[in-house]
């Protein structure tokens, strides 16, 4: 067998946060091919929400680069407007949503609409929030999954498009927001879990120490007790994926 | 003008339109959508749009948006306004303009810095409950502009797969244009067939954006766009190939030939 590159574990790792029985906002990249391996290992009845409007209880048969390509639409459950996909969300009835971001900060707060300078003239702008803010201040759980770079991970992030634990403690309940927070950051290097809206290193990725994750983070690293070592994807996992993704396009690129 | 559009978000955008808009050279557009693919980003681009109310902008399978970024940064070829929106923030206000209401109030977004930066949106309180509620405003788009897969003469359109907020636009916008891949006899259209000022029969209207049921999402162009985009004067060569020197999609569809074929279901 190949050697598993990081995007394999991350996405073995997604899939475990996916419980049999749940509604999961679903999203691309990584998460798309968590929930296919999830459906055919241990959650085969989890239901696959994607924010344009479908609801999936099997995976489509193919790669998908976008959430509305064809295969996507096949065979769906349900093919209904946005706002009602979003109203289940806001309603309380998605357990998990997955997003990816370009920084995050220790709250679990996540930056997807500008760098530096104000909002109207940033040194870097990115796409904006698509359907990740809703998400991150809806679903039941956030699980997050982003490359690991100390520019990433910062103590403050410029921008918060997704609500994470804000500054921390009872932050969410505070502003307002129903439910919810990150109960995952699934990085390149290994897995950080939330305690009081605080983000605590939980496993490193195989092959990976703890000291490389407090070089690459950009806050004050907080380690839980006994940091394990992140799960190798098993055998039949990595089959599932490089079915899936033959080519490697979503986990070869390391995010 | 304001024009809602990629309304079903990454399926069926309507970038014929988009690409007769930058030949007439229109200019100072507001552009309304959740998530419009490079169809926003070719607008900016092409120097038509003033101002930008979406949840996304970008390129879908390949990242940023070039040109969006060249807007933002250094107002290149024009500075742009940005009134940031999530998705579920954009269905709403368009659902407010569709049914006459001034606003929706939401939980989503309470603590994101979205409304801090968008000042239409307004914090308050439930009068019911107590409980912090964001009103989102009505958006009320000039113009929406709808692809499917088969509309009537008359205006009743069909488009089957995911819609996104393509029936709430429809009937939030003063005028519709429909795109349709052909035309035939429509049953249960997606909205009143009242509400649309035109039909253009326009096959392959969405290219390279998938229509369901007609063809398949041209992966390799998306990428194609990306490395070609980079720097404005490689955006200048490549809609100099392929919108300015295109005079209609029907030139355009024979220039893409057998990769076009390939992709038609």
């Amino acid at each position: 067998m190949t050697s598993v590159s990081a995007g394999e574990v991350m996405v073995a790792q997604a899939a475990r946060e996916i419980r049999d029985g749940e509604t999961v906002f679903v999203g691309m990249r990584l998460p798309l091919i968590a929930f296919v391996v999830a459906k055919r290992t241990h959650a085969p009845s989890a239901i696959g929400l994607f924010e344009l409007g479908l609801m999936r209880d099997r995976p489509a048969s193919e790669l998908l680069y976008t959430m509305g390509d064809n295969p996507n639409v096949d065979a769906a459950l349900w093919c209904g407007p946005m706002i009602e996909l979003m109203g289940m969300l806001q309603r309380g009835e998605v357990q998990a949503g997955f997003i990816g971001g370009a920084e995050i900060d220790r709250h679990g707060n996540l930056n997807t609409t500008a760098i530096g300078g104000d909002r109207q003239h940033p040194t870097v702008a990115l796409p904006g929030s698509g359907g990740g803010a809703d998400i991150a201040s809806l679903a039941h759980r956030l699980i997050v999954i982003m490359p690991h770079d100390k520019r990433r991970l910062r103590e403050r992030v410029d921008f918060i498009t997704s609500p994470g634990y804000g500054d921390g403690g009872k932050w969410r309940a505070r502003v307002g927001l129903p439910r919810g927070g990150p109960s995952a950051l699934i990085t390149t290097l290994g897995v950080f879990r939330f305690e009081d809206g605080e983000a605590v290193l939980d496993t490193c990725h195989p092959g990976v120490s703890v000291e490389r994750v407090r070089e690459n983070t950009g806050w004050a690293l907080r380690v839980g007790p006994g940091v394990r070592e992140t799960p190798l994807p098993s055998a039949e996992v990595l089959r599932i994926i490089r079915e899936y993704d033959p080519k490697g396009f979503w986990t070869r690129r390391g995010e | 003008m304001s024009i809602a559009i990629g309304c079903a978000l990454e399926p069926a955008i309507p970038f014929a339109f988009a690409h007769e808009v930058i030949r007439q050279r229109k200019r100072d557009l507001t552009l309304i959508g959740p998530i419009s693919d490079i169809l926003f980003d070719q607008l900016i681009g092409a120097g038509c749009v003033a101002a930008v109310e979406a949840a996304w902008v970008g390129n879908v399978s390949a990242g940023l948006g070039h040109c969006y970024r060249r807007a933002l940064e250094h107002g290149v070829p024009r500075s742009i306004t940005v009134r940031d929106h999530s998705n579920f923030t954009i269905a709403q206000a368009l659902l407010a303009g569709a049914i006459g209401a001034p606003y929706l109030p939401t939980k989503t977004l309470l603590g994101s810095d979205i409304p801090r930066a968008n000042r239409t949106f307004r914090e308050s309180t439930s009068p019911f409950d107590g409980s912090q509620v964001l009103l989102v405003p009505a958006i009320r788009p000039d113009l929406a502009v709808i692809a499917c897969q088969v509309a009537s003469v008359e205006g009743a359109a069909d488009l089957a797969g995911p819609s996104g907020v393509s029936r709430d636009a429809a009937l939030a916008a003063s005028d519709v244009i429909v795109l349709a891949e052909r035309i035939g006899d429509v049953d249960r259209p997606l909205f009143p067939p009242a509400k649309v000022a035109a039909v253009v029969h326009e096959p392959g209207a969405c290219h390279p954006s998938p229509l369901f049921g007609a063809y398949e999402r041209d992966h390799e162009f998306f990428h194609e766009y990306h490395r070609a985009t980079r720097e404005r004067a490689g955006f200048d060569e490549w809609a100099a190939e392929w919108v300015i020197g295109v005079p209609d999609r029907a030139t355009y569809l024979r220039k893409l030939g057998a990769r076009w074929d390939a992709l038609r279901l």
